[in-house]
């Protein structure tokens, strides 16, 4: 039997609102299906399933509360499996109603707690107990949570924002590496691939360096990892994580899958879909977490260089500037060439400065040899 | 400048009240069985007659039903008459009066006739007066639509309720707890007519809200004194009104304390506690920290033995028991 729990849809959540359920008890589910909708900060997300099997039980009802993280919504028997009827569901806990509501205003999973009341049950004061003993040891936690008891989207967003990035400039010994592109190469390849495409079917320059960060990841694969438990965790795929901003302000990071055995045209779709999905709030749980590196991409505004912050439990962050003309001195002669100024900031835990080199190396000679992309 | 206080009984207080409706209206008059040359049969008209005669003191003959409807005729024709029953078991004699014409007449003359009168009786146990004069049934009274529903716990209401019933233009009924009649208690010297649409805190404490009235009210003073030396602060309230009810005045309780206990003498099944209870559960249901709880009357004819009686009426110790557990599970 496996549990279907509250998914961590990054490092930045804590909790989320269940908002709608795609199955039903008794439902036959394979690993990958669609089994809930869950609001987050950052928007709604389609929640797949990480196990075949049955939905046996159903343990939380949609609804406006935010349920943390790691919460047991729904029970999963392995196919064959017998379920368990319905009317044997789990005894409700004796909460009082005052210290039911209580518990609800300030998010307080009740199911950890031991009641003190007749009967056992969970009273007002067990609740204000916790209450007490939480706010004096980590009151900055507790505020924040507070502040999102309903779906506010643009608060809870920059909340959840403030919260990742915080985390990673408070625990993440940054260091940062830039390199010049010559573009040229790349860029006349491109325009021959456009003239032969119909405008639908064109490729946008971006899917330029995106493919070749995820082909110079297989050569410095340490780059495409999370850091946990103060281990690294190495990415067997290459999933990259892309910086898209919302209308509405914000930002979310979701992720290319496979990035590395795309063509270029099956990027470019999937680049498309992403972007639309995302700001049409259709993203998968998936695609939030399992990006083993981020991509932030400022060209259109002009910018020329990113110094990026690392998107926890990420360990690496590729910035990609605005593609310019520039003097370009080379073989003793001078000439004006486009450059991409393409940026990494690193994790030094994970690992060094050597290694970025190597990476933003093998980016540069692979963008020479735009054909083998 | 400190009040002056005066030592008095429960009937002192009721005497005087009825003595002072007298005295200031010409068409109050008092009649009911015995009222007159006995006294009453709990004393409280006692030198009534000497001082109004007998126009205006009136002994009946035992006809419940009749010399209620007699009432409710003097009312319509203008007078205000005070109908005295001996107890709320003989009142059953003229529940047809009283619930078939008082409450109703309003209504059936298209709210041409009020009928200002009323009706005063003696109720509950703790007496040995047995199954037949014993009861608590003015929660059965605070079921009808068209009366109001009184019933003075204290020297100041057995003082004031009077003439505030006297003064309303429909029917009201005085319960007067016989157990209450001999306590002595002190009542200021200018006591005077008192509201009689509110119920009273008479207590304040952040644990539990003890609801009452009547005879119970004095019980629970009693408990409370107890519960305090356990540092278990309760607030007691009393209801004063059975019908209307001051329901804000219970759910304002509720929210402070999140647990309320009733007591009430009446049977436990469709009592008075039953509605209170309902009422929290439907208007302050998310302050509540315990379940309602509710001591009542066992559910027998009240017995005669001593012991007995005492085993079937609320007590001090049951209503202390059960608060100590619902304060502290």
């Amino acid at each position: 039997m496996a549990d279907f729990i509250m998914p961590s849809l990054g490092a930045d959540m804590t909790e989320g609102i269940l908002v709608a359920w795609q199955v039903e008890v008794g439902d036959q589910i394979k690993h990958g299906d669609i089994v809930a909708e869950v609001e987050t900060a950052k928007g709604v997300f389609e929640v797949e399933a990480f196990s075949d099997g049955v939905i046996e039980q159903i343990l939380v009802q949609p609804g406006s509360e935010a349920i943390p993280v790691g919460t047991v919504l729904a029970t999963i028997v392995e196919e064959g499996g017998t379920i368990v009827s319905p009317t044997v569901v789990a005894e409700r806990k004796q909460v009082s109603p005052a210290a039911r509501r209580l518990a609800a205003e300030n998010h307080i999973d009740l199911s950890q707690i031991e009641g003190t009341g007749s009967e056992g049950a969970v009273c007002l004061a067990d609740i204000e107990g916790l209450i007490a003993a939480t706010t004096a040891t980590e009151v900055p936690a507790r505020k924040q949570v507070e502040t999102k008891t309903s779906v506010d989207f643009k608060d809870g967003m920059r909340q959840a924002i403030s919260a990742a990035m915080s985390l990673s400039n408070r625990e993440i010994p940054h260091y940062y590496l830039a390199t010049d592109i010559d573009m040229s190469r790349s860029l006349s390849w491109l325009e021959e691939q456009n003239r032969q495409r119909s405008i639908r079917d064109r490729l946008l320059p971006v899917v330029l360096p995106l493919k070749a960060v995820a082909l110079a990841l297989r050569k410095v694969p340490e780059l495409n990892a999370h850091w946990v438990d103060e281990q690294l965790q190495l990415k067997k795929e290459v999933h990259i994580g892309f910086a898209i901003t919302l209308r509405g302000g914000g930002l979310i990071t979701p992720a290319l899958h496979k990035v590395d055995q795309l063509s270029l045209d099956q990027l470019m779709v999937a680049l498309s879909d992403l972007i639309s999905r995302t700001r049409s709030g259709k993203l998968r749980g998936l695609e939030m977490t399992d990006a083993g590196i981020t991509v932030t991409n400022f060209g259109d505004l002009g910018v020329q260089t990113i110094f990026g912050v690392i998107y926890p439990p990420q360990v690496a962050l590729v910035g990609l500037g605005k593609i310019s003309e520039q003097p370009w001195a080379e073989q003793g002669g001078l000439s004006v060439r486009p450059v991409l100024t393409a940026t990494l900031a690193a994790d030094h835990r994970a690992g060094d400065g050597h290694q970025g080199g190597k990476f933003l190396d093998a980016l540069n000679r692979i963008l020479q040899e735009p054909e083998a992309l | 400048m400190e009040q002056q206080l005066r030592k008095m009984t429960y009937r002192d207080a009721l005497n005087e009240g009825l003595r002072e409706a007298l005295q200031k209206d010409e068409r109050v008059f008092l009649m009911g069985e015995d009222v007159g040359r006995y006294g009453g049969c709990f004393a409280v008209s006692k030198g009534l007659l000497d001082e109004f005669g007998p126009e205006r003191i009136r002994d009946t003959p035992l006809s419940e039903s009749a010399f209620t409807g007699a009432g409710i005729g003097a009312a319509l024709g203008g007078m205000r008459p005070i109908v005295e029953i001996m107890t709320v078991n003989f009142s059953l004699l003229a529940l047809d009066q009283i619930m078939n014409n008082a409450a109703t007449y309003l209504h059936m003359s298209g709210g041409l006739f009020n009928v200002p009168l009323v009706i005063r009786m003696a109720t509950g146990g703790g007496k040995q007066l047995a199954a037949q004069h014993s009861h608590s049934l003015e929660g059965w009274y605070a079921h009808i639509p068209g009366i109001k529903v009184l019933c003075p716990a204290t020297l100041e209401d057995a003082r004031g309720m009077l003439w505030s019933a006297l003064l309303d233009p429909d029917p009201v009924l005085i319960f007067e707890p016989a157990v209450l009649y001999p306590m002595e208690r002190t009542l200021a010297v200018d006591a005077g007519p008192v509201a009689i649409d509110k119920a009273k805190l008479h207590r304040e404490g952040k644990d539990l809200s003890l609801i009452s009235y009547g005879s119970c009210l004095h019980k629970c003073f009693d408990a409370a004194a107890i519960l305090a030396e356990d540092g278990i602060e309760v607030d007691v309230i009393d209801l004063r009104t059975l019908r209307p009810l001051d329901t804000e005045s219970f759910l304002t309780s509720v929210a402070k304390t999140h647990r309320a206990l009733i007591v009430d003498e009446g049977w436990r099944s469709g009592s008075l506690a039953a509605e209170v209870s309902a009422r929290i559960m439907e208007q302050a249901f998310y302050q509540l920290d315990a379940p309602v709880e509710r001591i009542c009357s066992a559910e027998v004819p009240m017995p005669y033995a001593k012991h007995m009686e005492e085993a079937a009426l609320p007590q001090v110790a049951s209503i202390v028991a059960t608060a100590r557990r619902m304060v502290h599970g």
